[in-house]
């Protein structure tokens, strides 16, 4: 039976609230939301919270909006929300194609946008999404808001942007007209972590590549995201050999490690697939 | 902490330390031992039951977080003695065989089809996915789902 260690629990009832609790408990404190990283991570003890602050009640922080030409997503967005909304509304199938094969629909239910990104797992399916879209991050701590651009936010393995005392608040990404988006990942089985992902985002104007966003996962890639590739296709025509070596460099500037999902070379292998099958289907998608 | 959760429509209020998981607290506190309790790492999905009308697995919830809450488990589908649609399914078409993943596969069937009521093939095995059948009985719990849906149907 696993049983995490004793901890306070608090329940937020506002921002300034869980703001407070955070400064109240310090350091040993974590936030805790679907709780499916941390709860899990408790349970064999690779961490030992003296409090948990719960935000399960901030709904001000579980809204899927527009504003000022961006999709704002409130951290406390379960997978299932995002899912959803993607599929009804979303400029960005990328978000359906990623949460489609993040977990399974009952962990899709419970875990959340802003904990998947806060744990900050070398594996995670939405740090390369956002990597991809060029997110920006809002933060919230003592000294009032601050916003972080997503390929800053991940500062290694299982450590974020996020410091002591604060709270992330959501995720904005800016709607970029016409673009096309894709997300391609390869698993072992339903519901498990990426062996490798990719995802992409492609504009064009007067039949060049514009922008072009390459985010991927699991493959050891510096902040989720590949600007070697990216500009390698600014200023291109979209095309099957321009994808394949956009690939191909995304590919060589990764860092794969070989481990139960897979040996390095084949992670590799996949980064510079995934990332040319990504792009083949968002500029479809356009 | 003091705690007050509504299981199966009934208010139960007790004494819980913040670490109890849902699913001990359900079984242990409650003696509602339909619940299962599996893998422990919200992976195989016996432990489902429905929070506020939502499947989740409840290894992966804390009591505490189901303070003032409604949690559904599978002695709550039975319904003024009769069961659910979805029991019916899996004792029409064999939905079980050593039952240990039933109660998890009734609550999210339950789940699908108050929000999809004719779900095809794909979309039941979607729904199922993040529960395992170690029996790997999954044709006839698919079946089950269906013979639920058409039962629905055409009451």
């Amino acid at each position: 039976m696993q049983v995490p260690a004793t901890f306070a629990y608090e329940r937020a009832g506002s921002v300034p609230h869980a703001l407070e609790l955070l400064d109240r408990y310090g350091p040993d404190a974590r936030v805790v939301a679907g709780g499916h990283s941390l709860i899990p991570m408790m349970k064999l003890r690779l961490a030992q919270p003296e409090a948990l602050i719960d935000i399960n009640g901030l709904s001000e922080l579980a809204q899927l909006s527009v504003e000022d030409g961006e999709l704002v997503i409130g951290s406390m967005v379960r997978h299932a929300e995002l899912l959803a909304g993607a599929v009804a509304t979303g400029p960005y199938p990328i978000f359906e194609d990623a949460e489609r094969v993040i977990a399974d629909p009952i962990v899709r239910n419970r875990g959340t946008v802003g904990g998947s990104l806060c744990q900050g797992d070398p594996s995670e399916d939405l740090a390369a999404v956002f990597a991809a879209l060029r997110a920006t991050a809002v933060i919230q701590g003592p000294a009032g808001v601050r916003k972080v651009p997503v390929r800053e936010f991940h500062e290694g393995p299982y450590e974020t942007a996020v410091g002591d005392g604060e709270l992330l608040l959501a995720l904005r990404v800016p709607i970029l007209d016409g673009a096309g988006s894709a997300y391609e990942k390869v698993e072992r089985r339903v519901g498990d972590w990426p062996v490798a992902a990719a995802g992409a985002v492609l504009q064009l104007d007067g039949g060049v590549i514009a922008r072009a966003g390459i985010g991927l996962t699991a493959v050891g890639a510096e902040h989720f995201c590949a600007p070697e590739a990216e500009a390698h296709l600014i200023g291109k025509p979209p095309g099957a050999e321009v994808f394949a070596e956009a690939g191909r460099i995304a590919a060589e500037h990764c860092e794969p490690h070989s481990d139960q999902r897979g040996p390095a070379d084949y992670k590799r292998h996949l980064a510079a697939e995934l990332t040319r099958r990504a792009l083949a289907r968002a500029v479809e998608r356009i | 902490m003091r705690i007050t959760v509504t299981v199966n429509g009934q208010p139960y209020e007790r004494d819980v330390e913040p670490r109890l998981l849902l699913t001990h607290f359900l079984r242990d506190e409650l003696d509602l031992t339909g619940t299962h309790w599996g893998c422990d790492t919200s992976n195989c999905g016996v432990c489902t039951v429905q929070l506020d009308g939502v499947p989740v697995k409840s290894c992966t919830v804390l009591a505490v977080m189901a303070d003032g809450h409604e949690v559904t488990t599978v002695e709550g589908l039975e319904k003024d003695g009769e069961l659910d649609a979805v029991q019916k399914g899996f004792v029409e078409c064999h939905g079980l065989q050593c039952g240990f993943c039933t109660p998890g596969m009734l609550l999210t069937a339950r789940w699908l089809l108050d929000n999809k009521p004719d779900p095809d093939e794909g979309e039941i095995r979607e729904a199922i996915s993040g529960q395992l059948c170690r029996c790997t009985g999954y044709e006839n719990i698919v079946r089950s789902i269906r013979w639920a849906a058409e039962a629905e149907a055409k009451s």
